[in-house]
């Protein structure tokens, strides 16, 4: 870059770059982008329309919630500089626990879900004090986590399955938000779409959908304006739009086909406020900061003032509660504990955070890379499923993917120089 | 006979010439010193020697055993018998002594390794450097001074013709010194023909038999030490230069006490047993500038460092006092609070996240000050950074630039501008100005000047003594963890500084 070293001082003339330039620069971002969506047309295409049915979008959400919700906790963890390899044995454990809790000694749900968040968040806690005090490796404290917390979960089961739960700790993954507006909204809309096979649209899912796409394009536009006053680079007005069009439209495409099902799952509701809550801990507050100080460069973060030790043993506990929270969804989604749930689920977490643009060495990853490293992940299963596809070539292409996608990543930062 | 002669050698570096027209000829037998200061050039030309720097990145010639050298890289230079060892020891600590020795060498058939035959070899080996450990003995598990001779053994193990030792007693204890300097003379007996660089005259003259000094890249004199040499003289040679405007003009006048640092005592983190810092007491005044002068190693980072939050060393003991009022600097943000910086030496590795723009290098000591309620102000946060880039002469397009594309001077200045921000009363400067080219000096120095006319104290440290001179009004002279004397600016000179330091 030898913009660095001119000597003039010119502040808001650089967004003049060429839009080919301005693309191989972000190309990661519009990568991902681009890839979720190639990834959807072409299952879309291969299973007939069967992705994008109101039912399978239904589906694909519920599936991956506990993936979603788990990579927010994995991305900090990651951007600190460390891995957690224990979460799907914590996930597990934490699915035992309730189960145990709630079918053979008779707890109310409510306090069972109070339980197991606090257990979380001390198994998280536990670990990270060995990273964070001791400075063992990550690597080597969450893998005999992983190993410590599967066996609890088989000692807590006795070896069996446990359940089924009650109705209301299942509606915690299955359950449905109810359509606050008047049903006859939503019976005419049907007819005026002449939606056959659908009763009446979900009119709350409808709103929300347009609402939360027209939020985005507001604080896009926001942002935008911010930019140009302080002379920040200036994404192209032509990426601009095309990125914020496609991301309103399939967030409202998305949520058209949620109302033609049953509505809003409660539990895309808990993942999309997660999500929101994570995004902006990470981007606007000064935890955050601190967190991506620490995973560039512990050291200056350190003289900088930074309490590092107390900073990695906060990400820890951090995931524990969302480890936590994965399991009650899961546990809720299959209405039985077994002592295999989650078994190998953390690689499938690490993978999404990779995916959507995370450094191995720590301080780079967004959470919104990640949600979207998950749903690609998620997309890749659930279409090679409605395919037919045997596990074995899932497994197999997963993986690939994974591959590339850091070849991807390690290629472009050696191209930039 | 001159085994080697090094004639007319220059090399440049991007932006500096760092060595201009050096000569130096060593005699068969004999042990040369090579003296000056830091960044006078001895690295580079032994650089040049040991082929790191390979030929035809530099000019002159080199003749080395009666014919012409040109070394592509160092095993061709091991191979004609030229071993360097160097400050740092390039020992694998959970190997063997005989392992090490032997490594890259291996005793051994078609690969697999003759062990007999290599321990018996690392026995004579180590009975010839006065070692008395078994060969089979951990290199981790012997102190540093054993582990040089290691290092020497295994040079030996080469067939050496010509030993160059780097600094080799900077890390050695006083008996430690002596036994090394003793060795060469005994190697010198059988024949061996070493290089010595040092700082340290005593010891130079000692052992060596012909000196040469490089200063600013320069050959400056070669004498003969075997008629006796006095160290006044080597000093003389060392740093007599003229001084010219390279520091900008400036008008002091301190005010009150500001900063006391008393009997302040630190050990080594790992050594027990090994203090690194000892009773050092010194004060800074309101609109001062103090330097610390000393060699490397001799313990001015790890003092500021043990000062700044205890970022280095155990057992810290001492009291520091702020405006005559106790102060705690138990941690670095209670540090940073009390109304002290540092600013480190190593401004990559310490100092910025290198990933990161100009903005984010910039609030990082201070993110309450561009924050409410810790949900970060990011319109204010770009207004510090700007302001910072323009009050410092940041030189870029935007604050949004990644630090990692900035040149050295830039870099220093957004390190500055972070711990300008923090809004010190006290800013110890470690080496400020270390590897940046002399326009952005003078652009930190004048810098440096603005904080002390706006009644900050500063504490500076810096191996270059032209710096110090140009630049304090009082210099404490420090040497091996203790403050071995102070000097006012009119009353200081690199003479004294350096007989100061020599004289300990």
């Amino acid at each position: 870059m030898d913009l660095a070293q001119s000597d003039t001082n010119p502040a808001p003339q650089v967004k003049t770059k060429s839009i080919g330039q301005y693309l191989s620069s972000h190309l990661r971002q519009y990568g991902l982008l681009f890839a979720l969506i190639a990834v959807m047309a072409f299952f879309q295409i291969v299973t007939d329309g069967t992705l994008l049915r109101a039912v399978n979008v239904t589906n694909l959400l519920l599936q991956n919630s506990y993936i979603i919700i788990m990579a927010l906790g994995m991305l900090i963890v990651i951007v600190s500089g460390n891995i957690d390899l224990s979460v799907g044995s914590v996930m597990g454990f934490i699915g035992a626990l309730a189960a145990v809790m709630i079918v053979n000694l008779d707890q109310s749900v409510p306090l069972t879900i109070v339980a197991c968040l606090c257990v979380g968040g001390i198994i998280g806690a536990a670990q990270g004090y060995w990273v964070a005090y001791w400075k063992i490796p990550s690597f080597i404290v969450t893998l005999a986590g992983m190993l410590v917390f599967r066996g609890l979960s088989l000692w807590l089961l006795e070896g069996q399955s446990v359940g089924p739960f009650p109705k209301e700790f299942q509606i915690l993954a299955t359950g449905f938000v109810p359509d606050i507006f008047p049903v006859s909204w939503g019976d005419s809309l049907a007819n005026l779409l002449e939606i056959r096979r659908v009763k009446h649209v979900n009119m709350l899912a409808l709103f929300t959908g347009i609402a939360a796409a027209a939020m985005i394009v507001w604080i896009g536009l926001r942002q935008r304006a911010q930019n140009r006053l302080y002379g920040i680079e200036d994404e192209p007005k032509i990426f601009f739009f095309a990125r914020n069009i496609i991301v309103a439209a399939a967030l409202i495409f998305v949520m058209y086909k949620l109302s033609l099902f049953r509505g809003l799952p409660n539990v895309l509701i808990t993942m999309g406020v997660l999500t929101i809550i994570y995004a902006f801990i990470t981007e606007t507050t000064t935890i955050g900061r601190r967190i991506y100080a620490l995973g560039g460069n512990e050291k200056a973060a350190k003289l900088s003032g930074i309490k590092t030790e107390r900073l990695t043993f906060l990400a820890f506990t951090n995931m524990g509660v969302l480890a936590a929270a994965a399991g009650l969804v899961f546990a809720a989604r299959l209405n039985t504990a077994t002592p295999k749930a989650g078994f190998a689920l953390e690689l499938d977490v690490i993978a999404a955070v990779f995916i959507g643009g995370a450094s191995m060495s720590g301080g780079v990853g967004t959470i919104i890379g990640a949600v979207v490293g998950a749903f690609l992940m998620g997309v890749l299963n659930n279409g090679m499923s409605i395919m037919g596809i045997g596990i074995d070539y899932q497994q197999m292409i997963k993986g690939l993917v994974l591959l590339a996608a850091v070849i991807f990543d390690v290629y472009n930062k050696n191209k930039q120089g | 006979m001159a085994l080697l002669s090094m004639q007319d050698i220059s090399k440049t570096f991007p932006g500096v010439k760092a060595l201009d027209q050096v000569n130096l000829d060593v005699q068969q037998g004999e042990i040369h010193a090579v003296v000056g200061e830091n960044g006078a050039g001895k690295s580079t030309l032994m650089k040049i020697l040991s082929g790191v720097y390979p030929h035809g990145s530099y000019d002159g010639k080199i003749q080395f055993d009666g014919a012409p050298a040109q070394f592509a890289n160092i095993s061709d230079s091991e191979r004609q018998g030229i071993i360097i060892i160097h400050q740092e020891l390039a020992l694998v600590p959970q190997l063997s002594i005989s392992e090490n020795i032997f490594l890259g060498n291996e005793r051994a058939k078609s690969g697999v390794i003759n062990w007999r035959e290599t321990n018996r070899r690392t026995e004579e080996l180590l009975a010839k450097v006065g070692l008395a450990e078994a060969p089979s003995t951990l290199v981790d598990n012997i102190g540093v001074g054993k582990q040089q001779l290691v290092e020497i053994a295994k040079a030996l193990s080469k067939q050496v013709k010509l030993l160059i030792l780097d600094e080799p007693t900077a890390a050695l204890q006083e008996n430690d010194s002596r036994k090394l300097l003793d060795l060469m003379l005994e190697l010198k007996a059988q024949g061996v023909t070493s290089i010595i660089i040092s700082h340290k005259l005593n010891e130079v003259r000692y052992v060596a038999d012909t000196v040469t000094v490089i200063r600013d890249g320069m050959t400056v004199s070669r004498l003969d030490a075997k008629a006796g040499l006095s160290e006044d003289e080597i000093v003389r040679d060392m740093v007599g230069r003229e001084m010219t405007h390279r520091f900008p003009e400036h008008q002091r006048s301190p005010g009150k006490l500001l900063l006391e640092v008393k009997n302040w005592d630190v050990w080594h983190p790992e050594h027990t047993g090994r203090q690194v810092i000892r009773d050092v007491s010194f004060a800074v005044r309101a609109g001062e500038v103090v330097g610390i002068a000393g060699l490397m190693g001799s313990g001015r980072t790890e003092l500021a460092m043990s000062i700044f939050g205890r970022s280095y060393g155990r057992n810290i003991s001492g009291s520091v006092k702020l405006n005559d009022n106790e102060i705690d600097v138990s941690t670095v943000d209670k540090a940073i609070s009390a109304g002290i910086s540092y600013v480190t030496e190593d401004r990559k590795s310490l100092g910025l996240v290198l990933d990161e723009t100009i903005r984010f290098n910039t609030t990082l000591a201070n993110l309450e000050g561009v924050s409410s309620g810790s949900v970060l102000k990011r319109n204010d946060e770009t207004k510090v950074a700007e302001k910072f880039k323009k009050a410092l002469a940041i030189r870029t397009p935007s604050v949004f630039q990644k630090t990692v594309n900035l040149s050295g001077g830039n870099q220093q200045k957004v390190v500055l501008a972070k711990w300008l921000f923090t809004e010190p009363e006290v800013l110890i400067l470690d080496e400020p100005t270390r590897g940046i080219d002399v326009g952005a000096k003078y652009e930190i120095y004048t810098i440096i000047n603005d904080l002390a006319d706006q009644g900050k104290g500063v504490v500076m440290i810096s191996s270059e003594m032209p710096e110090l001179l140009g630049m304090c009004d009082r210099i404490y002279v420090m040497n091996e963890g203790a403050l071995v004397g102070e000097l006012n600016a009119e009353d200081a000179s690199q003479e004294r500084i350096m007989s100061l330091i020599v004289n300990e």
